[in-house]
């Protein structure tokens, strides 16, 4: 787009000067064009309104259903099977937490680091880097459940042999999510001008310093929303779990090294499957659970991605 | 600018800091509830197998740890096959079974590692076969029930079933439940003579079985089958057989299924306990506490209790294997 | 950040600019830099890897005659192993799947591009973003206890066959949809919002209402990118799990009817992996092959959709 105008308000104007020659020379628009276009105009919109009915109905749904069992029981009980009125999802909801502490501790360096090789040392005719992008490209769109296939064959079990702990599955959701960082990373860093690079490298700075002092400090916010993605998705995901272990009934906090772990998805993904009443309706709330976390680390990216939104 | 940063970082170490204070609180959680048992106990109890039999030992281990809160239960469902591997290379304390252990495949695992166990009776539970109420027949024969559940199976309505003791003529339409059920392997085992053996020909509820309940009392000519508890919690939709094992027509009930009548659909859930496991005390405390508490485990668990003579046999099986 | 510069430490000449020691570090940091890079690679090896022991194993076996046909009974005794179908079953599911989003998506794309005003786009805009960050195992929930209840009650009577079974596939179907719109809006709302504005300014200018400019200019100008929205939207829902588990159910079954219950790849692995299978038991090893299945699968639909990608990105820089 070449104007900085709003195209919207050209286009108008070319509309309106087209109109206003069309009807001095051939008489007024026909009503049939007008309504037409109004009844276009109509049915895009009613799509938009499906999509938003269907996600209200979603959020409505788990709402009025979960209500019953909404209470701080959810976050501080343990999960029952024969006290479902004091079940909460405490065991699950910590292994989560822990879980994306992981997560997180590995993505950002891995994720940035893969970021910075691709951006500011690799050659990219060079075939090797090629092969790196378009691995990154691959994965990032492979299905979760063959993820845990590779947890499950090689990190659970086969030669790095973990056993089902909490860190097998942290790994697991580490290599799920890590193409998101690195894209959203290489996007951040391609956004700073390279007047910045080049100045700081005519001073006498290495590529590491230019890097270190000068072009990831201005990269952080958007590194930042990206690891926030990869994150909310890590909280989300259930198949790859599901194959490495977090299907167990535990009702005390797990450890991250040891023993049998649960996971907030894969606790609600129980509940949904039992067929009792009172199971559904903690299914229910927790995914009121899950959705308010998710919406808050939503709204802290976008947030933090208006605040930070640099203009060069 | 940079506080926002260190904002994150903060954010992130409180989450860590959480989490390491969550699991460290449990630790040092004194018993400090009057307690009439002998607290103190403390440890991890892994145990694994039949999804059947999960629900009697999460019931069990829930019990259990309100007076004994420093010991960890943790109940996997990886199915009874998945569960006898890991125990027979020692990787879990007990395995839950809704079956015999096989002696041709998982007992030679078991010996080659050195696990000694014990086969150890927990509950009992009946095969209910569920018909709409609507359905005027009765009682049906093993012979009747494989004509139309076995592989085989080419009846499309009740009125193509030999020998039945009422006129029907509906479509049939079954439901039963997922292929990796320990419901599903038992109920072939005992009706087409074969674990797996099965028509194909069927609505597959997976583990919902309120999908069976919905879709037989919606279906005239419906039948499915599950645990008997959850043929009491609707057995004002359903209508359930009697089956006739050879020796006449019997009703599932509590006391059909305890004295053996109720053949073959009735059976006996199992766990079983390690040797080197029990030298654990607070794993020999578990195990007697799910015998002598049965009566409420099993109900809280939906499913019917022993008979003392089963109750005796499995605590004298449990000391021996303590001891000996 | 100034270097120590040593200068008039070679004599005569050019005065270096750089310390001796940080060359050496220079190379360290790229090659550990190099590492993190190359973890991609490993990762792709690693899945190959994980899936191509069993698999072959598997066709040690099975015959790929029997696996190319119908009948996938893995856990029945004995075992069948046509894997299409559960390959079917996924393509059922994702074309119903595409049946609703692909209109709806579209849809709310070109209204974003070319009719709403600023204020809307404030609006719209994060709500997409909501939906595409909403959990699945949320939206398989939803699909089977608000969707599936509301299909049974108005489906007509016995059109295909009637929709009084426990589980359906167009409920997981709909989820599935609900999922891939956002995917589909996006994109294609990018595609359309990078077609230059003299294509549209020429358009109106010949007297075109707004309708035709979008429809038969911008739309055909961004179709690469469009498609590539939808291919990539196909290759999420073939790869999905949790809305096909939850709605669709666990009968194999080779058809195309959206009132039927079916069992896609991803379920098959999910359900069996977690059952009662045995390790190094054949059905275990189906789980891989079928894995490998769906790994080739979504692997052609994203290298398909890449390519689009970049064809689209090209014509206009």
């Amino acid at each position: 787009m070449e104007s900085s105008v709003p195209p919207t308000e050209r286009a108008r104007f070319a509309v309106a000067g087209a109109r206003a020659n069309v009807a001095a020379a051939l008489g007024s628009q026909p009503r049939a064009d007008v309504t037409r276009n109004n009844l276009f105009a109509g049915l895009l919109f009613v799509s938009i309104l499906i999509a938003l009915a269907g996600l209200v109905a979603l959020l409505a749904q788990a709402f009025i259903d979960g209500a019953p069992a909404l209470s701080t029981k959810l976050i501080t009980e343990p999960p029952s099977t024969i006290d479902t009125a004091n079940a909460g999802f405490r065991p699950a909801l910590i292994g989560s937490v822990v879980m994306i502490a992981f997560v997180i501790g590995m993505i950002v360096p891995l994720g940035v680091g893969a970021a910075i090789y691709l951006e500011e040392y690799a050659d990219s005719t060079r075939w090797w880097n090629r092969v790196i992008e378009l691995n990154i490209q691959n994965l990032a769109a492979v299905p979760s459940i063959i993820y845990g296939i590779l947890g499950l064959g090689l990190i659970v079990r086969g030669p790095l042999d973990l056993g089902f702990i909490l860190f097998a599955g942290a790994m697991t959701l580490a290599l799920l999510v890590l193409p998101i960082v690195i894209i959203a990373a290489r996007e951040a860093i391609r956004a700073v001008p390279p007047s910045i690079r080049e100045g700081s490298l005519a001073l006498g700075a290495t590529q590491w310093q230019t890097i270190r002092r000068q072009v990831l400090p201005a990269a952080i916010p958007g590194v930042a929303t990206g690891v926030i993605l990869a994150v909310s998705r890590a909280l989300g995901e259930t198949a790859p779990l599901l194959l490495v272990g977090a299907t167990v009934f535990v009702t005390a906090d797990p450890m991250p090294f040891d023993g049998n772990y649960s996971a907030l998805p894969v606790q609600i993904f129980q509940y949904a499957t039992r067929p009792q009443a009172d199971f559904q309706t903690l299914a229910a709330a927790g995914i009121i659970l899950m959705l308010v976390v998710l919406i808050a680390m939503n709204s802290v990216a976008i947030w933090l991605r208006n605040r930070y939104e640099q203009k060069w | 600018m940079i506080s926002k940063k260190w904002l994150l970082a903060l954010g992130v170490s409180g989450l860590l800091a959480f989490g390491v204070a969550a699991c460290g609180d449990d630790d040092d959680d004194s018993s400090d509830n009057g307690g009439d048992t002998p607290t103190g106990l403390s440890g991890n109890i892994a145990i694994d197998g039949s999804s059947t039999v999960a629900p009697l030992s999460e019931a069990a281990a829930e019990l259990f740890q309100e007076e004994n809160p420093d010991v960890q239960v943790s109940v996997g469902t990886s199915g009874t096959g998945g569960g006898f591997e890991k125990f027979c290379v020692g990787e879990t304390d007990i395995s839950d079974a809704s079956r015999q252990i096989d002696q041709k495949e998982e007992v030679p695992v078991c010996e080659e590692n050195g696990v000694d166990y014990e086969e150890v009776t927990v509950a009992n539970d009946a095969l209910t076969v569920v018909v709409n109420p609507e359905n005027p027949v009765t009682c049906m024969t093993v012979e009747q029930l494989a004509s139309v559940w076995g592989p085989d199976a080419d009846v499309s309505s009740w009125g193509d079933i030999e020998g039945l003791d009422a006129e029907f003529s509906e479509e049939l339409q079954l439901f039963g439940p997922g292929t990796d059920s320990g419901t599903f392997d038992y109920f072939t085992d005992a009706v087409n003579g074969e674990e797996g053996v099965q028509t194909k020909n069927y609505n597959n509820v997976g583990e919902d079985d309120n999908a069976t309940v919905s879709g037989v009392s919606g279906a005239p000519g419906g039948m499915g089958y599950f645990g008997f508890s959850f043929f009491e919690e609707n057995a004002d939709t359903l209508k359930a057989l009697e089956i006739d094992g050879g020796d006449g027509c019997v009703a599932p009930s509590v006391e059909s299924v305890q004295d053996g009548s109720y053949t073959p659909l009735g059976r006996g859930l199992f766990i079983y306990p390690s040797a080197e496991a029990l030298q654990r005390e607070e794993v020999q405390a578990f195990v007697t506490f799910y015998i002598e508490n049965q009566e409420a485990i099993t109900e809280a668990a939906g499913f019917i209790p022993m008979t003392e003579e089963q109750t005796t046999e499995s605590q004298e099986k449990v000391d021996s294997l303590a001891t000996g | 950040m100034m270097e120590a510069t040593s200068i008039g430490a070679s004599g005569g000449g050019r005065p270096s600019l750089e310390s001796p020691g940080s060359r050496r570090g220079e190379k360290a940091i790229k090659g550990l830099l190099a590492l993190c890079g190359l973890l991609s690679v490993v990762t792709t090896t690693a899945i190959v890897v994980a899936l191509i022991g069993p698999t072959i194993s598997f066709f040690g076996e099975v015959s790929f005659g029997e696996f190319f046909s119908t009948g996938w009974f893995p856990t029945f005794n004995p075992p069948t192993f046509g894997v299409f179908d559960i390959v079917v079953g996924t393509l059922n599911v994702t074309l119903w799947g595409m049946v609703f989003a692909i209109p709806i998506g579209l849809g709310a794309a070109i209204y974003l591009a070319e009719y709403a005003s600023p204020r809307v786009r404030k609006v719209v805009k994060p709500i997409l973003e909501i939906l595409a960050g909403i959990p699945t195992v949320a939206i398989g929930f939803f699909a089977v206890s608000f969707l599936l209840p509301i299909i049974q009650d108005v489906w007509p009577g016995g059109f295909l066959g009637g929709a009084d079974k426990p589980f359906l596939a167009i409920a997981a179907g709909l989820g599935i949809g609900l999922m891939i719109v956002p995917i589909i809006a996006s994109i294609s709302e990018d595609a359309m919002s990078a077609v230059p504005q003299g294509l549209r300014e020429g358009a109106y200018a010949m007297g075109a209402t707004k309708a035709k400019v979008a429809t038969r200019v911008v739309f055909p100008a961004a179709l690469s990118g469009i498609v590539a929205s939808i291919v990539l939207g196909i290759s999420r829902a073939v790869g999905e799990t949790m809305i096909v588990v939850l709605a669709a159910g666990s009968t194999p079954n080779a058809t195309l009817n959206p009132v039927e219950s079916i069992q896609a790849i991803t379920s098959f692995i999910a359900v069996t992996a977690t059952g009662d299978i045995s390790q190094g038991s054949i059905t275990y090893e189906a789980v891989f092959a079928a894995g490998t299945v769906l790994f080739l699968m979504t692997l052609a639909m994203n290298v398909i959709s890449i390519r689009l990608v970049r064809r689209y990105r090209e014509v206009y820089e």
